[in-house]
């Protein structure tokens, strides 16, 4: 029992079984917390926390348009979290999902760069194989640092990805740049037939929308079904067992930063050869980074991370759209962000675990309630 | 009669649904050395800690020198003037033993190093102030930890299963140690389950079971027998030495394996050799640390061997030196390994997903997806045959007692039907019936032609298990003894026997 | 002046936003506690830092209100992995994006703003010296921090209090069982990580380059957590280490200077490039890792 201030404090307790009912609530009670102390915030600013809250979590439900913007943000999202959610379950942190997306990006802009004349069904196809090879590739860095030399992976992957945003720099001021365009940092605009078929008549919204959604799927086979998914838990939960059952340990870092890196490669040649058409400096918006939220608010799970992806993606909307209406900085997404992260593992901690007050003893035997 | 230095009245505690303490009365008088008496989870260790502060009592009251006292820290037990000597050491490693020393007694280095000297010599605790902890042998940490205590100048000495580290002939130098203290009227509290050396050392004794106090005795009145009886509730499983079997086949070859290890805080394998065949059982004594863990982990595969060793070791006739912990696996091999949780299972997964973990092999995947359906039954098969007690196959592994977790791990490497079954410490923490029931499988498996290998510190359960016997000490493994021809003194022997060389 | 005299006279005020916060994370380290949020909390307090100075405060308070920013941060932080023993690494992550986010928040207005700096004081004699006499001559804070770095090695090497840090972050629950406060000692080594990386942030903010920009801190947090990894836990290895990188830094500039074509994007990744080889160098070495390394990092404590 610890007092503080003449406070009692309740005592943190491991639970037995980990909370189904926890694991639900939690998500939703951190959004709602985050919320909550955003908005004070924002009040602290003078900005009605009323309008933003409309803007931001309301107003994205209210046209078809800004909907299916969010279905076009979430796909990358989704991409991204679940990749690296396979790697942090087996306590692979990747968390340069940025530079790995980046690079994705490039490798598939080769393709139109260097032929922009081409024209074929194959051209789209090509470019996201191209994006999975360049995200794979820069992930692979990374794996050998961290298999081979022992190095710390989220230090390693975080540097590639400033390395890569400068990789981008270059290409776009240098060799890359569109000689029509007036000097900007940017390719040239993508032929037709490099650009992915639009699924939603009349919006941004697509195909990579529907691959995503099936790779969401393929990553619930494998986290929850296969024996490689189970293996990588293992390494995760108890390192030392996975070392006693023979599971190899540079397996599941190599295995683990190839499918991140993979994904995030194809979130990235998605992201050029779909809304934005050509390679900018403006492709790295973060969402490497914001996927590491969506990933950890999805439970880490394959179900969980669609939904959080699509919230995720409702904030960055409501957050252009609270912007316009109420005058809020961009980094207020930012704020929101981290906060949102922070709130679920404060409240995820009740998943494992539960508070006891000192003088309310369990009287109640747990035993044999299962 | 005197006031007794402490006293308990109606002292509980739980921990969630488990009663660790309820209802215990216990009276050290001045200058005692008192044993608690008990199996493991009986309760000793918890009431040992509410002593020392670590834990608060849910309900009743501690009395020193006949005043009710509040022991709310470990600091506030040693304000008291009370010490502990922990079973597993609350030493720093990297820390020499001055510093380990200064963290909890008061002092200039200099003080503290002609302190650490003085007392040495006069309670035969003898060891090098400057050295770092992790260069010290298992027997020299405890003389570190008892020293630590003594500077404090306490008036009661808590001593958890001394003598669980020390080979017997250092036991009886502890002892020694101990009269002297208490002859300066030192009190000692002595937690042991080992009745004889209660009965030799201890003028007191209390017995707990499942948390209560059975018995109030002294030691030297009652033989073994009805110690244990009061300790367990009934009488000590009977047990039988197995008959002697014909032996097959070589399942376990190692010739002269040698593992420099430039880790500070592991110990080097020197020239190791040893055999076990078909429906034999070796045991592996020593005291802990002195390289058993390193020898484990190279006999499962977990530490990979140098190339210069690639002809060291061999399971069923062929050379495995240079296979992983897989590869062996598919030979017939199967372990159970000293620690249950974290490495034998995974606590946070069901019993399903723990037996997936090394019964993989057994049909229990097809094409990449793991077959949950038959892990389930796997799992479920596991609880029956071994009667692990817990709600059921989806129970996750760390909420199972020690015991019960223990005997599922034997139970799933069992069910792999090996040719060759290791275990590391089998029954360390087990309560007496778990620890019977897996020696008595043991046994079955042996008399069935398997081949078992045991590592363990208790040299009872070797004389009971095992047909031949060797000895670990410093990373040197004894010649092979035959147990029936073997006394437990001649193991003593072998267990300190370089330690003494170097003295 | 050339490359040299200017690599050698800027090293100590590149290499002082680095060794400041380096050294706040070594102490949170050897505590066994890791903290990741480095970058984010340095955001933070560079912005703090600069508003206060803008706004008339003067360095004195920016400094105050940086590292107080620093400490409620990693209080935050604390709470949430001592407190409910949360993942460490993900609460890092958390702390660093809201950092990041809460700076370029408060900095919004002030985008592209500068303040003046301070002067430098020059030691008389050795600041006249050729070549290395720039050395000599540094700002109020430089002197500071090497006069941190020269007390925390003391502290951590010779006093009962780095023994009693090393020993927690050894062996947590052996500290616990003689009667140490566990979870208030690490709250202390990571409230004292916190403030140092907010001062960090807010000298790179107001002093060495007074100027607000979003995103200024440009990944020199994560460099200081690998500054600490470099230095293998031990003060006087991290200060050379965060000189290297103070040089490194400015290597770029005297490359352009003297005149060198080299893509001016390589010369920005040279720090990054750096770090992701001497890690990889560093680590390698898994011996040396684990004699200096800290057994109970990143893990949580439980009684």
């Amino acid at each position: 029992m610890t007092t503080v201030l003449g406070l009692t404090l309740p005592r943190l307790v491991r639970r037995d079984h980990a909370s189904v009912s926890m694991m639900v609530i939690a998500p939703f009670a951190a959004l709602a917390l985050a919320a909550f102390c955003n908005l004070l915030l924002y009040a602290g600013l003078g900005i009605n926390p009323l309008i933003v809250f409309k803007a931001m979590l309301i107003d994205p439900f209210t046209s078809y348009f800004s909907f299916s913007e969010i279905l076009l943000k979430a796909g990358p999202l989704l991409l991204i979290a679940q990749g690296l959610a396979i790697g942090f379950r087996a306590k692979v942190f990747n968390i340069g999902a940025e530079g790995q997306f980046v690079l994705g990006a490039i490798f598939a802009s080769a393709i139109p760069v260097y032929a922009p004349q081409a024209s074929g069904l194959w051209i789209w196809p090509s470019m996201l194989v191209m994006g999975m090879f360049g995200g794979l590739l820069w992930a692979a860095i990374t794996a050998f640092w961290r298999a081979r030399l022992n190095a710390n992976e989220i230090l390693v992957s975080l540097m590639l990805s400033f390395v890569a945003i400068q990789i981008l720099n270059y290409l776009l001021l240098g060799p890359w740049k569109d000689p029509m365009g007036f000097n900007f940092p940017q390719s040239v605009m993508f032929q037709y037939d490099a650009l992915l078929p639009i699924l939603l008549p009349g919006t941004r919204v697509n195909v990579s929308l529907v691959l995503a959604l099936v790779l969401a799927g393929a990553a619930w086979l494998f986290t929850q079904r296969s024996f490689a998914g189970y293996r990588l838990e293992v390494g995760g939960l108890a390192p030392n067992a996975a070392r006693y059952a023979g599971f190899s340990q540079n397996r599941a870092v190599w295995l683990s930063l190839l499918i991140g890196g993979c994904a995030a490669g194809l979130a990235g040649a998605a992201e050029v050869a779909g809304p934005v058409g050509q390679l900018q400096r403006s492709i790295s918006t973060g969402y490497g980074y914001a996927a590491i939220i969506v990933a950890y608010l999805g439970g880490l799970h394959p179900i969980g991370i669609v939904f959080s992806a699509f919230l995720m993606a409702t904030l960055y909307i409501g957050g252009d759209n609270a912007m316009v209406s109420a005058g809020l900085p961009i980094a207020a997404v930012y704020v929101f962000q981290g906060s949102l992260l922070l709130a679920y593992l404060i409240l995820s901690t009740f998943v494992r675990n539960r508070l006891e007050w000192p003088d309310k003893a369990p009287a109640v035997s747990e035993v044999g309630r299962q | 009669m005197t006031t007794p230095l402490l006293s308990l009245r109606g002292v509980s505690k739980s921990y969630g649904p488990v009663h660790a303490n309820s209802g215990v009365d216990l009276d050290v008088a001045p200058g005692a050395i008192h044993a608690i008496l008990g199996e493991n989870g009986a309760g000793k260790s918890t009431l040992m800690k509410l002593i020392y502060g670590v834990e608060s009592p849910d309900a009743g009251e501690i009395l020193w020198d006949g005043a009710p006292v509040q022991i709310a820290s470990p600091a506030a037990a040693r304000r008291l003037g009370i010490g502990m000597v922990f079973q597993h050491f609350s030493l720093f490693e990297t820390l020499t033993v001055v510093e380990n020393v200064s963290l909890v007694v008061p002092g200039t280095k200099q003080e503290l190093t002609e302190r650490i000297m003085l007392f040495g010599r006069e309670f035969g605790l003898e060891v090098d102030p400057l050295a770092h902890v992790h260069t010290l042998s298992v027997g020299e940490r405890q003389r570190v930890e008892i020293i630590r205590c003594l500077l404090a100048d306490p008036k009661l000495l808590i001593l958890d299963e001394p003598t669980s580290v020390l080979p017997p002939q250092s036991a009886q130098k502890l002892f020694e140690t101990l009269r002297r203290l208490a002859g300066r009227g030192v009190s000692i509290l002595f937690i042991s389950h080992k009745l004889e050396e209660i009965r030799s050392i201890c003028s007191h004794a209390t017995i707990l079971r499942s948390g209560k106090v059975t018995g109030n005795v002294t030691p030297k009145d009652f033989d073994t027998h009805e110690l244990a009886k009061m300790m367990i509730g009934r009488d000590m499983p009977a047990f039988a030495r197995p008959k002697e079997m014909e032996q097959g086949a070589s399942c376990l070859e190692i010739a002269g394996l040698t593992l420099e290890t430039d880790d500070p805080f592991a110990v080097s394998l020197r020239d190791i050799s040893l055999r076990v065949r078909e429906g034999e059982i070796l045991g592996i004594a020593g005291v802990s640390g002195n390289g058993q863990s390193e020898l484990a982990a190279a006999i499962s595969g977990e530490t990979p061997l140098p190339r210069s060793m690639r002809d060291s070791i061999a399971m069923m006739g062929r050379n495995v030196s240079l296979l992983g912990a897989a590869g062996r696996r598919k030979l017939g091999f199967a372990f159970v390994p000293e620690d249950r949780l974290g490495q034998g299972a995974v606590p946070e997964l069901s019993l399903v997903k723990n037996g997936l973990l090394t019964a993989h092999a057994r049909g229990l995947k097809q094409g990449g997806l793991v077959r949950y359906g038959r892990a389930r039954a796997f799992a479920k098969d596991c609880i029956n045959a071994f009667d692990v007690r817990t709600p059921g196959p989806d129970a996750e592994a760390g909420a199972l007692s020690g015991g019960n977790l223990q005997k599922f791990i034997v139970g799933r490497e069992i069910m792999l039907e090996p040719k060759l079954l290791f275990l590391n410490q089998p029954t360390w923490g087990v309560d007496v019936g778990a620890a019977s029931a897996i020696r008595k499988r043991l046994i079955e498996l042996r008399n069935s032609g398997c081949a078992v290998l045991v590592i363990s510190e208790e040299i009872e359960e070797l004389f009971e298990l095992a047909d031949h016997i060797q000895v670990l000490n410093e990373g040197r493994l004894s010649e092979r003894l035959k147990t029936s021809e073997t006394r437990p003194e001649d193991i003593g022997r072998y267990m300190i026997e370089s330690a003494e060389a170097a003295e | 002046m050339n490359a040299i005299e200017f690599i050698l006279s800027g090293m100590l005020a590149a290499a002082t936003p680095f060794l400041l916060a380096a050294l706040g994370e070594l102490v949170a380290e050897r505590s066994g506690v890791l903290n990741l949020g480095v970058e984010g909390t340095m955001a933070f307090g560079a912005a703090l830092g600069f508003i206060v100075v803008y706004n008339g405060g003067g360095h004195v308070l920016g400094f105050v209100a940086a590292s107080l920013g620093g400490v409620l941060l990693s209080l935050l932080f604390a709470f949430v992995t001592l407190g409910l023993r949360a993942n460490q690494v993900a609460t890092g992550l958390a702390i660093g994006i809201l950092g990041l986010g809460l700076s370029a928040f408060y900095g919004k207005p002030y985008e592209s703003f500068t303040v003046s700096g301070i002067g430098k004081i020059a030691v008389p004699g050795l600041s006249d010296i050729p070549v290395v006499g720039g050395l000599f001559a540094q700002d109020i804070v430089v002197w500071l921090a090497l006069g941190t770095t020269v007390v925390l090695w003391y502290v951590l090497a010779h006093t009962k209090l780095g023994l009693l840090l090393r020993a927690v972050g050894e062996n947590p629950k052996a500290a616990n069982s003689i009667g140490y406060p566990v979870v208030l000692i690490r709250l202390g080594a990571v409230a004292f990580g916190g403030a140092m990386a907010g001062i960090a942030g807010a000298y790179a903010s107001t002093i060495y380059t007074p100027l607000w920009a979003d995103g200024m801190i440009a990944g020199r947090g994560w460099i200081a957590v690998a500054l600490v990894v470099f230095g293998t836990w031990m003060v006087g290895r991290v200060f050379w280490g965060a000189c290297l990188f103070g040089a490194v830094s400015l290597g770029g500039i005297a490359a352009q200077t003297a005149g060198l074509s080299v893509p001016s994007q390589l010369l920005t990744s040279l720090p990054y490039l750096v770090t992701i080889i001497v890690l990889g160098v560093i680590s390698s070495n898994r011996t040396l890792l684990k004699i200096n390394g800290v057994p109970s990092l990143g893990e949580p404590f439980e009684k």
